[in-house]
């Protein structure tokens, strides 16, 4: 434990409205904090440059899941082990539950929050890729008021997002369009419990007449940033099967990430395997529009 | 023997104070008055340093301060060579190598302060790898960078080349391997003001540490005292850093005036404690063309770090285990430690053998399949009989039953059936499957004449309570040191388990029964308490309170009366040889352990081709070890060591940057998790020793041996490509799938050599 | 510059506390030193090895990484306050005793804790499910083994109440 806990205040409002009138006093001073699960460690590790912290954890506002016929609300302060908990949740958006099974343990499932992987703004953090094929909203608010944005627009770059110094993340809407897709999402780790991605692929599709009627794919740690592959999409969309589709995925995928070699993988890897899921995913879909899928 | 305690799962002497969160570890512990210590270190490999200066914004006035001029004795870890110093002094050769202490009545003090203080260096090159080191365009230890050598040599390996109807190359390395005990490295150390000295710690060892801290000090013997604490895993990374550890808390103690714990966070003991010496074995073998092996050249290296510590004896067992458990009529092994600006490598597990056998093992199924022959097939016209001399020249007098754990292990693992059904499979499936395995031996207790050298000693006394005690050295750290010990004593005097119960260890008062390594507790210190145990009782014979025929009532009662006559009884027995246990130092020849445990372990596993990660879907460990004295905890030894062989083969890697580990946390570090460890199917068969305690031989290391080579085997059977290099992650199969392909087996040497070190 | 110090009033196994502490301490070692329990241990600071495991509130979570301001109110249960007291095991301590789940003992508090967890929710897991429930636990000793067979043990005898 390398920090010194004299050194740091840490102030817990309990109102959203006392967090954020605090923000704008002092903008940029006060660190939010949720479940502590990236923080906490930052600090134990002494490299927490922060020094005054404002609480998040446990505030009503930022803890609950409202489902409307338009949308489903996901405040930005439910654990991963709420998402997990949500029945309508897993049923509409499966890939976000999935996501939440496999970031950590338990233990962190128990205390780590959608808003937090999302500030945090990790490039191999595991829910962002399912929030961007399903196109999510976040909805941010400051004192000043609240703003909605697609969540493809909040990251600008490595560990950069838009976010104002006086502002949280409120909550992450998503729409409930995707019924009958077909959803694919699989984590590469360095084991199977506990590891961060190597990378991590997220789609949703749609067949219809033995053509792709709509697609999505998202990846992670494959760039600076969660990114949507955009040109990989391009070149799926109203293809019909041939067994040249997945090379010509393969191929345009590669010209839109930008996988690098760290301490736990190598670029050449990462490209490859993405590949080899995209391939997966590809057959995939078009062997789904054989399946009877419930409405 | 029919035995009633011995070979029964009884409870865990000390597992209700574990499971209910009693159980005190160092860092539970405190004293009055106590401060905390913390270690400045080097950030460079190798160099001169120039200055040390205390940097601003602390108050360096609240703070006790140790170099390497504080230090009263000699400024050694006292161990075997003495090369390696308590605190750098003007030099360092390793990055992590401690330079200052610092002690502070705040323990969140100590980082601050740590980071304030500027050392200037002077860098000078350094040596970061085995075929650097041994190019000797520099040298750094020594006059040649080899801390020991070795040449064992056995019949005549020159002539044996031309009679081969095939001669089969190759080379297979191994990472280092951080030992990862769960709790950390730690002590207490007080110093009173007459002199005497007292460190509690997490340890193996307690008189290794009193050794280190006797020569540390100057302090006579008796002034010196060490106490082993509740110790949280080990597996050889707590046998000999805590004598550095306990130096520095001493130091500061000393200095300060005040108690003075050290514990290290596990970044700070992964980067800089001891790990498995990292390894390459070259093999050259010649083989006749009815498939029996006729000769081995054998060429061992590892890398030892900075200095020598333990490097000289995990060389040996490596070199004595390189031939493994077949028999050779000519083998030649050159084993040599190498140095190199690394944290100083040490025991773990294995000590050498994980390495050497790891090797012979792969090269064993590259053999079988130059040379057509089917794994099993090729292994079982070597293995070695009784009646037959290992590759020391050593007889084996006792049955081997090699032959039948092999039939055993094929039937268990299915071995045949799947090999067929994988053929088939795999030509459609992408997710390949394989099916390999290991034949190995672990040679128990100490090399040659080591046991005689360490002279164990043990006690057995009566208690005022009424029961025993065993007294000895011996250190539990979750093995089951205090289980089987209660339980031998027990059975060999008629009591019951819960009569008998462990002294504390305390050099002060425990006999020197040696370290707790080599996987010499059971089957050496066992003995002797046997032996301590007899004793107890002919005393209260010859005494006239016992009966030859007397049972427990009558022995406790004996005990009680004798106690009240003479005011304590105590019974110590000494080490014995074995007979005929002769072992030439000089050759490298006889008797290198007094007996071996034997074992065939298989591995299933699927290679998924898209991601290129392993699966290990069946693991079968048969072992033949003597007796298994408590079925629970013999199964838990050897489920622990292969979840570490896991680890070993396919998840464990160290990332190196200039000598310094920079994966040094518990998230990229990776070891396995709940979600990771297959099955794991533990089957034993026994052939007593006759000089083991109800015949029983060591087995804590064995299970380290077997798992690396299995699995490896396994995804080279499952890809068809040579993999000869551990760890094994699925960055190196998947170059190994897509790189150019037409690699033939035969130029590994050259294939190898073309892709680089891992 | 110091921050000050604040009362934190909570529960740590059914006996009420207040301390006076940084609310950026850590849970794990108000929970170790100031109140002197010392069964949650650390074993890497970073919430990876899950042998600082205590139930906050009812659910499992790496006490290393809690500031305590988030224990304000709250309801903690420790290896400590497991046992029903006189001696006697609980009955998830009782399998773990009886299978060989525990070796050097480290990682032991945290993981009955993980497996009392665990069963409370779900009283009859599958292996699988085991696995799961244990994964934030690392275990260096026992290649987890007997530990799944303690948990199905504890399972088996109905050892939690849900």
């Amino acid at each position: 434990m390398r920090a010194q806990p004299s050194q740091y205040e840490l102030v817990a409002p309990g109102k959203l409205a006392g967090v954020l009138d605090l923000m704008a006093r002092e903008p940029g001073v006060w660190l939010p904090i949720a479940g502590g699960t990236e923080v906490m460690v930052q600090y134990g590790a002494g490299r927490l440059g922060a020094r005054k912290l404002v609480s998040l954890w446990g505030l009503p506002e930022l803890r609950r899941i409202e489902r409307t016929s338009q949308e489903t609300i996901i405040g930005a302060g439910c654990t991963y082990s709420d998402l997990r908990k949500h029945l309508h949740l897993a049923q509409e958006f499966p890939l976000l539950g999935r996501a939440a099974s496999w970031t950590g343990s338990i233990a962190n499932q128990n205390r780590g929050t959608l808003g937090g992987n999302i500030v945090n703004a990790s490039p191999a953090a595991d829910s962002l890729p399912a929030l961007l094929v399903y196109e999510a909203e976040l909805l941010l608010v400051s004192a000043r008021g609240e703003r909605r944005i697609p969540y493809a627009e909040f990251h600008t770059g490595y560990k950069q997002t838009v976010l104002a110094a006086d502002e949280i993340i409120a909550a992450i809407a998503l729409q409930p369009r995707f019924n009958g897709y077909y959803s694919y999402s699989r984590k590469v780790g360095t084991r199977n419990a506990q590891a961060i991605a190597k990378l991590c692929l997220a789609g949703l599709g749609k067949v219809s007449g033995n053509k792709i009627e709509d697609v999505r794919l998202a990846i992670g740690s494959m760039a600076v940033t969660p990114l949507r592959l955009k040109r990989t999409e391009t070149v799926l969309l109203g293809q019909a099967w041939s067994p040249t589709i997945p090379r010509e995925a393969r191929k345009a995928m590669e010209t839109e990430v930008a996988p690098i070699d760290d301490i736990r993988s190598t670029a050449a890897y990462r490209l490859h395997v993405a590949g080899n899921l995209l391939q997966e995913f590809v057959e995939a879909l078009f062997a789904s529009e054989s399946v009877e899928i419930e409405p | 023997m029919q035995t009633r305690i011995v070979g029964v799962s009884v409870p865990r002497k000390e597992g209700a104070s574990k499971l209910t969160g009693r159980a005190r570890y160092i860092d539970d512990l405190s004293l009055p008055g106590m401060i905390f210590g913390a270690t400045v270190r080097s950030t460079i490999a190798r160099g001169a340093i120039e200055k040390i200066q205390l940097g601003e914004g602390v108050a360096w006035h609240e703070f006790t301060i140790v170099t390497a001029k504080d230090i009263p004795g000699r400024n050694v870890v006292s161990l075997i060579m003495e090369d390696q110093p308590c605190l750098a002094d003007g030099v360092v050769n390793h990055p992590e190598e401690p330079i200052l202490l610092l002690a502070h009545p705040d323990r969140h003090a100590l980082a601050a302060a740590i980071a304030a203080v500027k050392i200037l260096y002077k860098p000078a090159p350094s040596l970061h790898t085995i075929e650097e080191s041994e190019r000797r365009d520099l040298i750094i230890w020594g006059k040649d960078n080899i801390f020991k050598s070795y040449l064992m040599e056995k019949g005549d390996v020159d002539n044996a080349w031309e009679s081969a109807a095939w001669i089969v190359e190759g080379e297979y390395t191994t990472g280092a391997q951080e030992q990862l005990y769960i709790e950390p490295n730690g002590v207490i150390a007080q110093a009173s003001d007459t002199g005497a000295l007292t460190v509690w710690g997490s340890m193996q060892c307690p008189f290794y540490v009193h050794k280190a801290l006797v020569a540390l000090t100057g302090l006579p013997a008796e002034s010196v005292r060490v106490i082993q604490a509740e110790t949280g895993g080990a597996f050889g990374g707590k046998e000999e850093y805590p004598s550095m550890l306990a130096g520095h808390a001493s130091l500061l103690a000393m200095k300060s005036g005040r108690p003075v714990k050290i514990i290290y966070d596990r970044m700070e003991d992964m980067a800089a404690t001891t790990k498995r010496h990292p390894s390459r074995t070259r093999h050259r073998t010649a083989i006749a063309a009815d498939g029996k092996l006729l000769a081995a050249e054998i060429e061992f290296a590892i890398d030892g770090g900075a200095y020598a510590t333990l490097s000289s004896t995990v060389l040996s067992r490596g070199t004595i285990h390189a031939g493994g458990p077949y028999f050779w009529p000519n083998i030649r092994v050159h084993a040599k430690a190498y140095a190199t600006n690394t944290p100083p490598h040490g025991a773990f597990r294995g000590f050498g053998a994980p390495q050497s056998l790891f090797a012979l093992e792969r090269h064993m199924d590259h053999i079988a399949h130059t040379i057509g022959m089917a794994p099993d097939e090729f292994r079982r016209r070597n293995l070695l009989h009784q009646g037959m001399t290992t590759s020391t020249d050593q007889m084996i007098h006792e049955p081997i039953v090699m032959d039948h754990l092999l039939d055993r292990a094929l039937d268990l693992s299915a071995y045949h059936a799947k090999v067929e059904q994988f053929k088939t499979h795999n030509l459609t499936s992408p997710q390949k499957k394989g099916i390999g395995m290991a034949a190995f031996l672990h040679g128990a207790g100490f090399t040659g004449s080591g046991e005689r050298y360490l002279n164990a000693v043990v006690g057995l006394e009566a208690t005022a309570a009424g029961g025993l005690r065993v007294m000895v050295s011996s250190t539990e750290f979750g093995q089951g040191t205090n289980t089987i010990l209660c339980q031998i004593a027990a059975e060999t005097l008629g009591l019951e388990y819960d009569d008998v119960s462990m002294a504390p260890i305390d050099t002060s008062t425990s006999p020197n029964s040696g370290p707790t390594v080599a996987s010499r507790t059971a089957m050496i210190i066992g003995r002797i308490l046997q032996t301590a145990a007899l004793k107890m009782r002919q005393t209260l014979i010859d005494a006239g309170l016992l009966e030859t025929s007397s049972g427990r009532e009558q022995f406790l009662a004996a005990c009680r009366t004798y106690r009240e006559r003479f005011g304590e009884l105590q019974s110590f027995g000494r080490y014995e040889a074995a007979p005929n246990i002769f072992w030439n130092d000089e050759l490298y020849r006889g008797e290198a352990y007094p007996a071996y445990a034997w074992a065939v372990y298989v591995a299933t596993v699927t290679v998924d081709t898209s991601t290129y990660s392993v699966t290990i879907d069946d693991f079968v460990a048969l072992q033949e070890i003597g007796k298994v004295l408590h079925p629970v905890l013999a199964a838990g030894q050897i489920e622990g060591g292969v979840a570490q062989g896991i680890g070993y083969a396919l998840y464990e890697k160290v990332v190196w940057n200039d000598g310094r580990m920079i994966n040094n946390q518990m998230t990229n570090y990776i070891m396995p998790t709940a979600e990771d460890i297959p099955p794991i199917r533990v089957f034993f068969e026994e052939v007593p020793y006759q000089y083991g305690p109800y015949g029983a031989k060591g087995i804590g290391e064995l299970p380290m041996d077997g798992p690396a080579p299995a699995i490896v085997n396994a995804v080279v059977q499952a890809t068809g490509i040579s993999f000869n290099a551990i760890p094994l992650l699925p960055e190196d199969i998947f170059r190994g799938l897509t790189a150019e392909p037409e690699r033939p087996e035969e130029s590994l040497a050259t294939a190898l050599a073309a892709e680089g070190s891992q | 510059m110091s921050a000050k110090r604040c009362e934190i009033a909570f529960t740590v196994n059914g006996t009420a506390h207040s301390v006076s502490v940084y609310p950026m301490e850590r849970l794990l070692d108000v929970l170790r030193i100031e109140l002197g329990l010392t069964g949650a241990k650390e074993g890497c600071g970073e919430g990876e090895c899950g042998s600082c495991s205590v139930l906050l509130n009812g659910e499992l979570v790496n006490s290393c990484l809690v500031p305590v301001l988030h224990a304000q109110g709250a309801s903690v249960c420790t290896i400590e306050g497991l046992a029903p007291g006189n001696g006697a095991l609980h009955p998830v301590q009782q399998a773990f005793l009886k299978c060989g789940g525990a070796q050097c003992g480290i990682c032991t508090p945290g993981m009955v804790l993980a497996t009392v967890h665990l069963l409370r929710s779900n009283p009859s897991p599958t292996l699988e499910q085991v696995r799961e429930g244990l994964g934030g636990n690392l275990c260096r000793c026992t290649g987890y083994t007997r530990i799944f067979e303690s948990v199905l043990e504890a399972a088996e005898a109905k050892a939690v109440k849900v």
